[in-house]
Order: structure tokens, then sequence, then C-alpha cells
């Protein structure tokens, strides 16, 4: 379970970052969307991997903490997924204008001249 | 009744998001109404601020016994709830902030405000953001702060659209992802190693940690401190903030002279709570001084080079951020206060700068900018050339050019640090006390410190007098309209660096005392965990 984790956010990191250092402002979208997953699996797994526990008090269960997972983590992780999500749509819009004010895509607004 | 004093601490971030929303509400064709809620709400803010900053100095000693205003969000009690908490360095950064909202709100109602829609609403949010900023007492919601207030700062910053605009403000909304993100991934760790996102109780705990968690937490830290220096504008991480600045229009670049700051806060503000269990790299003087001197000089460079007036500005800001960081990376608290003065003096001076340069910008004539080499090269011709060169001969100096130049001359004199007024003042004690840092005789740091602002300090000279010669004595101007909205807020900066020049011995007491009380988070810390809640806990609503 850790090793699955831990790949799925090494792996969406590392395409993030590669995706980020591209010209095109499409890669660059694609990088932080993807990097933004990472984080947030990141975030889940600092609450500690429990599998079958439920983040909220059951009276028949009692208070054992134990037994359950740790809310807050999964609290955070919300909050995170609603801003990454909100930015990255209006970066999507910020990076369509720049498209048709510039007429190219490229992060700078055209290739350097070499 | 309500009890407002206890509901203070809170009203800097109730109010401008209420206002917000209104101003979303009601229709663009009622400017008057619109006008009247973002000023009612920017001086409620101003009011409530310098409120804060009597509370925080003792005016209320039977509410808030430590001179903490501590505000428990929902009644919970503080390292499970979230908390607001206002501190004297947070009652500074409130105050300042309100002020710079109505001096640069006043000047966009002259003519930006128009240009695009939306402006007032993000505006408010911009401002929840930072008042949120300065008052939250754990970390996330320091993260979701900052998100507030940058995604009002992205609208902002592409306010009147353009290419360059969009293509710059590109670049500042990529770079501030990134940093949110690893802001995000600091966070989280903190929060695995330590079990809280409270700054007090983390302070706490953060000392108790056996070897392995320690690590985890060292690194931790490290990668907030990065996440604050890109948002300080400290090298090499500052690549964007001059392009974006000067592409910003005035009053949004007179706002954003504040956002640098914040980085700063947040950076002061851990360092002071994390500093006593320990000395996680990032936070310590081991980083911050020499990337603050590679700031300095990146700054001092830029400025020599920028040939743009916006630009000038912007590398004058990033100076500002390297003067800071370096003073407050040399060991001891005795450093602390001036950098807080230093601080005051230099937002609102380059916020007066970035207000004025507009106003001046709109007297040159046609391709001024460009320099006149090329303006031979290419053969470029002023297509108004003729009309307008014969309504300038015979106008002795008209009120308006005298009150730029003045104006100009002023900002040259804050930013440069050359006396009469507080930007000589500020320079001055810092760097005294910077040769007091260490008891007997003054470090290699302190001298360092001492060359490289003094250094920055003549680049700016030369910068800024060229600057000014460019701007009024070499070319054709004309002479402009200046209305009274345009005006009054530069001169309202300006004055209030004039009053921190006369009450600088005051001023310059207080910030020592702030610095102080920040040398000793112990009160801050029992001030939070210590708030006792309204409601007696475990009792039946």
């Amino acid at each position: 379970m850790e090793i699955v984790l831990a790949l799925a956010i090494g792996v969406l990191t590392g395409s993030g970052i590669w995706l980020i250092l591209r010209p095109r402002t499409f890669q660059v979208i694609m990088g932080l969307s993807l990097l933004a997953y990472a984080v947030n699996l990141f975030i889940f797994s600092m609450g500690r991997i429990t599998i079958g526990a439920p983040p909220v008090i059951d009276a028949a269960k009692g208070s054992d903490p134990a037994l359950y997972a740790d809310p807050v983590p999964q609290a955070l992780v919300l909050t995170a997924i609603v801003i990454s999500f909100a930015t990255t749509a209006l970066f999507l819009v910020v990076l369509l204008a720049a498209r048709g004010l510039a007429g190219n895509d490229h992060v700078d607004g055209g290739e350097a001249d070499l | 009744m309500i009890d407002w004093l206890a509901h203070l601490p809170i009203l800097p971030v109730v109010i401008p998001l209420f206002a917000g929303g209104l101003l979303i509400l009601v229709k663009e064709s009622r400017r008057r109404l619109r006008l009247a809620i973002a000023f009612a709400s920017v001086v409620a803010q101003l009011l409530i601020a310098i409120q804060l900053l009597g509370v925080t100095s003792g005016s209320h000693p039977e509410q808030w016994p430590n001179n903490i205003a501590v505000y428990l969000l929902g009644d919970w009690p503080a390292p499970f709830g979230i908390v607001a908490v206002a501190d004297r360095l947070s009652a500074i950064m409130l105050t300042l902030s309100a002020f710079l909202g109505l001096t640069t709100l006043m000047y966009s109602t002259a003519r930006w405000e128009r240009a695009g829609v939306y402006f007032l609403p993000m505006f408010q949010f911009l401002l929840m953001g930072l008042n949120g900023a300065f008052l939250t007492g754990d970390l996330f919601n320091l993260f979701v702060f900052f998100e507030v207030l940058l995604a009002a700062s992205y609208g902002l910053m592409l306010h009147g659209s353009g290419e360059n605009r969009v293509t710059a403000g590109m670049h500042y909304i990529a770079i501030n992802l990134v940093a949110s993100l690893l802001l995000l991934i600091a966070i989280a760790l903190i929060y695995g190693v330590t079990g809280t996102l409270n700054m007090a109780d983390l302070a706490v705990r953060a000392g108790q940690l056996n070897d392995g968690d320690r690590e985890l937490f060292e690194s931790a830290a490290a990668i907030l401190g990065v996440a604050f220096l890109i948002k300080a504008g400290a090298w090499p991480l500052n690549f964007w903030l001059a392009p974006a600045y000067s592409n910003a229009c005035a009053p949004v670049a007179a706002v954003f002279a504040i956002m640098t700051k914040i980085g700063i806060y947040a950076l002061v503000r851990l360092g002071s709570l994390l500093l006593p269990t320990g000395a996680p790299a990032a936070f310590g003087g081991e980083w911050m001084y020499p990337i603050g001197l590679a700031t300095l000089l990146f700054g001092t460079i830029g400025l020599v080079a920028a040939y743009q007036t916006e630009r000038v500005v912007s590398y004058c800001v990033i100076i500002s951020s390297g003067t800071l960081l370096s003073a407050l990376g040399m060991p001891g608290v005795t450093m602390t206060g001036p950098a807080l003065f230093y601080l005051v003096n230099s937002v609102l001076a380059t916020a007066a700068f970035f207000l004025l340069i507009e106003m001046v910008e709109r007297t040159r004539t046609f391709g001024a900018d460009l320099l006149a080499v090329s303006m031979e090269i290419f053969d470029l011709d002023d297509p108004e050339a003729h009309t307008e060169a014969q309504t300038v001969i015979g106008v002795a100096i008209p009120a308006a050019m005298a009150f730029l130049g003045l104006s100009f001359i002023a900002c040259a004199l804050l930013i440069a640090g050359l006396p009469p007024l507080s930007g000589f003042v500020a320079k001055f004690s810092l760097l005294s006390a910077a040769l007091q840092t260490s008891e007997s005789t003054p470090g290699i740091a302190a001298w360092l410190l001492m060359s490289v602002v003094l250094l920055s300090s003549l680049a700016g000279i030369v910068a800024l007098g060229r600057t000014g010669i460019r701007l009024f004595w070499a070319n054709e101007t004309t002479t402009p309209r200046l209305r009274i909205s345009e005006a009054a807020p530069v001169a309202a900066l300006i004055l209030a660096c004039v009053g921190l020049a006369i009450w600088a011995g005051p001023t310059l007491d207080f910030m020592n005392d702030t610095a102080l009380s920040l040398s000793h988070p112990e009160t801050y810390i029992r001030a939070v965990l210590n708030h006792d809640t309204v409601r007696t806990l475990g009792a039946k609503p």
C-alpha cells in the first residue's frame, strides 16, 4: 500500500515538474494540475494510511483514536482540492487570453529570436 | 447586545468579505453607491486597525491581559479550533495595509477603476486576504488567506488587459501556484510530524520532537521558508517580480508593494515562534542573511540597468526586500525594530512612487520611453509633435508640474535614504543597530551589510536622479491634468513618511517594543493556548 501511494505521488510530481518546464502554456497547466494531484495525495498520506476506518467518531466503537482515521488531513485535502481547482480554472482563462492576444501558445508570448 | 470589542480581531476579515460580496451584487451603473461601499469598508478597516494598535499597546488590559487580542472562531479552544491573533506586529501590518488600501483606492477611482470590471470587489478581497494573513494563528489558514489574496491579485494584475500585462500575469500566476503547492507540501509535512497546525501549539511541540521527526520537521520548515521567500521576492526566486509589478496598472502595483512584505511578515512571525525551539534552518539567520545580500545586489544591478520607469520602481521593491531579509537575518533582536520601521517606510514610499510615475508618464511626449538612439535609427516621428510643442511654450512652472517634481524628489529621498525624510531615519537606525549587534567590535557580517546597503543607496541615488532628469528635464513635456483624487493619495503617502520622520523617536521605540515582544514568544503562546472559551466545555447548549 505504501509503495503504491509513494510511487503515485512520485510519478505525478516528476511528470508535473517536467511539464511546467515546457514552453507551451497547455503543458504548463497540465503540469500544474498533476502537481496539485500529487500534493493532494501527499497531504492525504500525512494522516497515516488506515484502511476501513471512519474519520468520524462512532458511539458504538468508542473513543479509542486507533480505531479511526485522522479527519484533519481529509478536511485539508478538501480545501486544497477546491483551491487548486479554482486557480487552475482561472489560469486556463488567462492562458486563453494570452493565446488570443499573442497569437501563439508560447509561455513568453513568442519564440525567442535565435 | 454584542460585545464588539470581543469580536474586534475578526472584523478586518469579515468587513472586506461582506463589502466585496455586496459590490458584486450592486450594478456597475450605480457607481456612487459602489464607491460609498468600498470607501466605507476601507475606512472601517483603518479605524479597526488603529483600535487594534491601541488594544495591543495595552488600552484594554481587562479584556486582553497580555496585550494580545485572541479570537476563537466558533468558540473552540485554541489547538483544536481556528484562532485569529492580533499582536503588535499584526496590528502594525494591518494599519499599514488599510492605509495603503485607502490611498490606492482613492487613486483608482480617478481612472483605473473603470478600466475593467470587478475592480472594487477584487480590491476588497485582496484586503481581506492581506488582513487574514496578518491575523491568522494557524498555518493552514495562512495558506488559505494567501490563496485569497493571490486569487484577487491575479484578477487585479490583469486589470486593464493588454498583451504585456497578460503575459507577465501568466508568469506571475504560474510562479505563485507552484509556491502555493510548496506551501501545502510543507504544511502537510509539519502536520504529519507534529500533529498540529496551530502556530503557538507548534512552537511548543516542535521542541519536543525526537531525532527522525526533528529532521523531517526541519526539512518541512525549509520548504515553508522557500515558499515564503518566493512571495518575499528573494533572489534567485524573484525574476517574476519586475515584469509583473511594472506591467500592473498603477494603483494595483502600489497595493502590491505590501505583498512582498507579507512573505517577510510570515518569515518573521514563524521565525520568532520557532527559533527558541532549536532554529530550523530556513528561518534562522544562516540562510536569510546571504539570500538578503544577494537580493540586494541583484536589485541594485537591476536598478542601475533599468530604463523603463516602472521597472526602476520594481527594483526598488526588490531592494527593500533584500534589505529587510539581510537585516532580519542578522543575529539578535536589535535589528528587528529598525527593520520594521524600514518596512513601513519602504512600503509607503514605493507605493507613492508607483502612483506618482503613472501621473508623470502622462506628461511625456511620444516615444520618450525609447532610447534616443533607437529613435534616430528607426526614424520614428512623433505624430503630434507640431501641435503639442506650441502649447508648452511660455508656460512657467505650473502647479501640477511643481507638485509632481517635488513628490518625485521626496520619493527618491525616501527610497535612497537621504535626509531629511524618514528613509534616512530608517536606514540610519538599521545600520547603527547592525554595528551594535555584537558586544565588542562589529563583525564582518555587519560591515558587509553596511557596505552593501550603502552601495544600493548610492545606486538608488544615481538611478533615480537619472530617471528624474529624463522625466522632467530632458524631454519636452506637456503639463498634465491632475485630479485632486489622484494627487491627494500621493500627498497622503508622502506626508505619512514626513510624519514618520517627525515622530521618528516614538515610532522607533514602538517598533523596538514590538521586536522585544517578538523575541519572547512565550507570551504569544500562552495568550493563544490559555484563552478561555465563552461557553464552558461540556455544557449542553
